[in-house]
């Protein structure tokens, strides 16, 4: 091993106090200039300016927020986001809840077959999970097609203007619960083992100990899986715009802020407003999830 | 991941002849049935459609229409369908494909390296301007990635980059949440003092890093990949901005494509080539997770979630 001769320790701790850091550090720092802080800077840049067909590009000033703020389709679209948020988000964490306690209990056979197949839809992108449900609702040759005319039944039909925000939050659910879970099982598995033990000399029951440490435990991690999933849910795109294909009446252009900030670009060319529009919707998912962040700790008090 | 839940009823049945340290923790309950049949509806829950997608992958287009949805047809179809898929429009399938996996290993792969220095950088060195980096970062994950597209966009189409890979590739190379996964599982996988020794052996410190911190790294490193090649393989937001020309698609804008034939005027439908399409898109992937499941598991439970 290293010889006896001395060396020049720079911190007590351990951790070298140097500069070298920035050379590790340094290339994801320049990368993340480019795509991160130069568009948004870009974008801020964009939202005070208007181009028109006859005058061309001239400074508006907050023009464009102000338009954005009393959109109504802009409203309509953060309107039901928000709905799809606080519906979806708790069923798909709860169910996530559920299924890593239980994997993690110790009392399920095939336990880690469950673990591995419940997490298997992450791995589906999100356009093959939209089609392939999207085909699966159809009435044509989907299952609830198959259904009423099997059964004789009249299984409303899931891509309806009605029922078709439902079943974009099927859909996500059913991407993300097993994402979630694994999230949740690692953090149990983190836990103490000594803590259970104690806690059985103490004669406390499976759900004692569900509530007094394994749900402590899970605090930050499901704080995590909540901001993430409201972020997800704020920036709703991929969904809609492919059952935009297949059901062109249920989805609107304007169903979602992202969907809207697209079409207002790359269909209308309304490259200011949508950047607008994109800046609005950025500050108000970090509003919330930093609210949300602030609730818990104070809970966590 | 020494446990294996598998065998706690046996292991709760022949707890009594088993040393005690042995699954301390399953010794002293059963299997569940009922618990086993509850969590078994999210199982269905989650393989009903994988099953219906793999079943409808055998079906010719009219088989598609004439069978029940989870039962197959009466016409096993799967080869003819994969060779339609791989030939139709002159194989553009596997064009795409290749694509996809260009943009994986440089995009992803790219992007774990960047992680995975700037992570160590970031645990394993105290410079300033470290707390700085981590507030700008862990804030622009907040920032909507797809708030990013439009500007993004036009400063790429002003460089030059749209409808090339580039525009594809170098978004991807930025994982702040890969970042973050590597910055907390460095700080507790590598010891100080092992740096340290390598230091006082007089290797540099990319030479450390390379040969002393990096197999260390491992588990979370395969992590971090792993999140970055679904992120890549998946991206469908940005290739649908950037990229006009169907010669540089990834398969996500070209399943999309071939969904939309079925809605333009004069297109022919293509179901089954979009089902069958589907299904090669997501077995690559699919064969990745659980391939190496025992390694990106223990890499997630070391490092990441931990607070």
């Amino acid at each position: 091993m290293a010889s006896p001769r001395t060396t020049r320790r720079t911190t007590t701790s351990g951790i070298r106090r140097s500069r070298v850091g920035w050379q590790f550090t340094g290339p994801f720092l320049a990368v993340f200039a480019l795509v991160f802080l130069a568009p948004i800077a870009y974008s801020l840049y964009l939202s005070v300016f208007r181009t028109q067909l006859v005058g061309g590009t001239r400074f508006v000033g907050l023009d464009n927020y102000t338009r954005a703020l009393t959109d109504p389709q802009f409203w309509s679209a953060l309107g039901r986001v928000t709905l799809f948020l606080a519906v979806q988000v708790p069923i798909m964490l709860f169910l996530a809840l559920l299924v890593a306690l239980a994997i993690d209990s110790g009392r399920l056979y095939g336990a880690s077959f469950f673990r591995i197949s419940v997490f298997l839809p992450y791995a589906v992108p999100a356009v093959v999970a939209a089609l392939m449900w999207g085909f699966m609702y159809g009435t044509r040759f989907g299952l609830v097609g198959n259904l009423n005319k099997a059964l004789g039944l009249s299984v409303p039909d899931p891509l309806s203007p009605d029922l078709i925000l439902a079943s974009i939050g099927n859909i996500v659910t059913w991407e993300f619960v097993g994402y979630n879970m694994l999230i949740l099982y690692s953090a149990l598995r983190v836990v103490n083992p000594a803590l259970y033990e104690a806690a059985a000399i103490d004669g406390a029951g499976q759900l004692r100990i569900i509530t007094a440490i394994k749900l402590p435990a899970l605090r930050g991690p499901l704080l995590i899986a909540t901001i993430f999933s409201i972020i997800g849910s704020f920036h709703l795109f991929t969904e809609p715009s492919i059952l935009h294909t297949l059901a062109p009446n249920s989805i609107t252009t304007y169903f979602t802020p992202n969907f809207y900030a697209y079409s207002l670009s790359f269909a209308g060319q309304q490259f200011n407003y949508a950047a607008t529009v994109a800046i609005v919707m950025g500050v108000i998912t970090m509003a919330v999830a930093y609210l949300v962040q602030l609730r818990a700790m104070r809970k966590a008090d | 991941m020494a446990r294996t839940p598998t065998a706690t009823g046996n292991a709760a049945r022949s707890a009594g002849r088993r040393p005690p340290r042995v699954r301390r923790r399953e010794a002293r309950r059963s299997g569940s049935v009922a618990l086993t049949a509850l969590t078994g509806l999210v199982l269905v829950y989650t393989l009903l459609p994988l099953a219906w997608l793999l079943i409808n992958a055998t079906k010719t287009q009219q088989g598609l229409f004439d069978s029940f949805g989870l039962a197959f047809a009466e016409d096993f179809a799967l080869v003819d369908n994969i060779a339609d898929v791989l030939t139709q429009d002159d194989g553009i399938f596997l064009r795409w494909l290749l694509n996809t996996l260009l943009y994986v290993c440089v995009g992803a792969g790219g992007a774990t390296l960047l992680a995975a220095l700037a992570g160590y950088g970031l645990a394993k060195f105290a410079f300033p301007g470290r707390r700085a980096i981590f507030a700008v970062v862990i804030g622009a994950v907040a920032v909507p990635g797809t708030a990013l597209a439009v500007p993004t966009f036009l400063m790429f189409s002003r460089l030059g980059l749209t409808n090339t890979p580039w525009a594809i590739i170098i978004p991807s190379l930025v994982s702040p949440f890969g970042l973050y996964l590597m910055w907390t599982f460095a700080a507790a996988a590598v010891p100080d003092e092992l740096i340290e020794s390598a230091r006082v052996d007089g290797a540099g410190e990319f030479r450390t890093f390379f040969t002393v911190s990096a197999p260390l790294l491992a588990p979370g490193t395969i992590t971090v990949l792993l999140f970055n090649v679904v992120a890549t393989w998946n991206n469908y937001f940005l290739p649908l901005i950037m990229l006009k020309n169907p010669d540089w698609y990834p398969l996500t804008i070209g399943l999309k494509t071939w969904s939309q034939q079925a809605g333009t005027a004069g297109g022919e439908a293509i179901f089954h080539l979009v089902i069958t399409g589907s299904l090669l898109t997501i077995v690559p992937l699919i064969a990745a997770f659980l391939l190496l499941q025992r390694y990106w598991q223990s890499g997630l439970s070391t490092g990441g979630v931990k607070e």
